[in-house]
């Protein structure tokens, strides 16, 4: 029974866009589509609002460093449907040369943050997004130490009071 | 006392014994100011609590402005974002004052070693008194502050005056 809803949610999701739904697999349960970095905010516009889907909660947003393949970054949503009580994993590449995807605050005004953080961390860099500046680390902090490459023992300099 | 046998011209003597004086008075009324960032901070309120009672040591009222401290008691982990915070507050307290690192993250960094964690508070601070341990028991914290009220009865030279570290 669980196993058929959640297939649902990804074969609608097939069904409406095609080709942009790069593959999809429900392992462990849990829904899973990888898309097309281009169309993602129609994803997620349509998650919102299809009446069958109602993803109105998201949940997460974090950024995956996997170093040594190509594209290298891996953006995940994480989404729940309040309504629907149903969860879909949505996960997108995005190259090192040009880490940019398109900010999903139009859909979700709370991923914000998230996104904020995914750039701090990764350096991805959300299009659109009203305020991307760091979130956790400070404003003169170099380089992004989520990432795989960044050495263990780099130290930064010490800042003053005011920065 | 000496004072009503000194002849004129001799300050030398009654200098000395008013600063042992001060000393022995500073020595029992170490005001700590507690800079708890982590889990170090249980231990300080087990330290100031009844059990351990650092109050029979003269340092058990607890500032909560830096300005009316001696004792910088650091106790926790310090980021570089928090490090220019602590800085301040230390250039806050009037002199003659003391640093305290409780622990191995404000001693070393501890096991936080990465890109967001200072290696150590004497990286910007200069630190008295290291309590190793993680966290240390209150005995640590006793121990920190004899450790200090001996500095006072020596006249040892503070960390500031042995280390003038400018950031």
């Amino acid at each position: 029974m669980a196993e058929e809803k959640k297939s649902a949610v990804l074969e609608t999701l097939v069904g409406k866009f095609g080709d942009d739904i790069v593959s999809t697999h429900s392992d462990f349960g849990d829904d899973t589509a990888l898309v097309r970095r281009e169309r993602i905010v129609e994803i997620c516009t349509f998650l919102r609002d299809d009446p069958a889907l109602r993803f109105d909660f998201a949940m997460d947003l974090t950024g995956v460093d996997y170093l040594g393949e190509e594209p290298r970054f891996e953006v995940v949503y994480h989404l729940y449907s309040l309504e629907k009580k149903h969860r879909v994993r949505i996960k997108t590449r995005v190259p090192e040369e040009d880490p940019v995807i398109d900010s999903v605050i139009p859909v979700w005004a709370g991923m914000d943050w998230y996104e904020r953080e995914a750039y701090d961390m990764y350096g991805i860099v959300f299009r659109n997004h009203p305020n991307l500046k760091r979130i956790l680390m400070y404003e003169s902090f170099v380089g992004h130490p989520l990432r795989k490459d960044y050495p263990k023992a780099r130290r930064q300099p010490t800042i003053g009071p005011d920065e | 006392m000496a004072v009503n046998r000194a002849k004129d011209g001799a300050p030398g003597f009654l200098t000395t014994r008013f600063e042992a004086l001060l000393a022995w008075g500073r020595k029992y009324s170490i005001y700590p100011f507690t800079f708890a960032t982590a889990c170090c901070g249980i231990e300080v309120m087990g330290a100031f609590g009844t059990h351990y009672d650092l109050s029979r040591f003269g340092a058990e009222v607890v500032r909560f402005s830096p300005r009316q401290a001696d004792m910088l008691l650091v106790a926790g982990t310090v980021n570089y974002k928090m490090a220019p915070v602590l800085k301040r507050i230390h250039d806050q307290m009037l002199e003659p004052k003391w640093v305290v690192a409780m622990g191995a993250c404000a001693a070393s960094g501890g096991f936080y070693n990465n890109y967001s964690v200072l290696q150590g508070i004497d990286k910007i601070l200069p630190v008295d008194v290291y309590i190793p341990g993680c966290p240390p028991n209150p005995e640590g914290i006793i121990d920190a502050v004899v450790a200090i009220q001996k500095l006072l009865e020596t006249g040892a030279p503070r960390a500031a005056e042995r280390w003038p570290i400018k950031i």
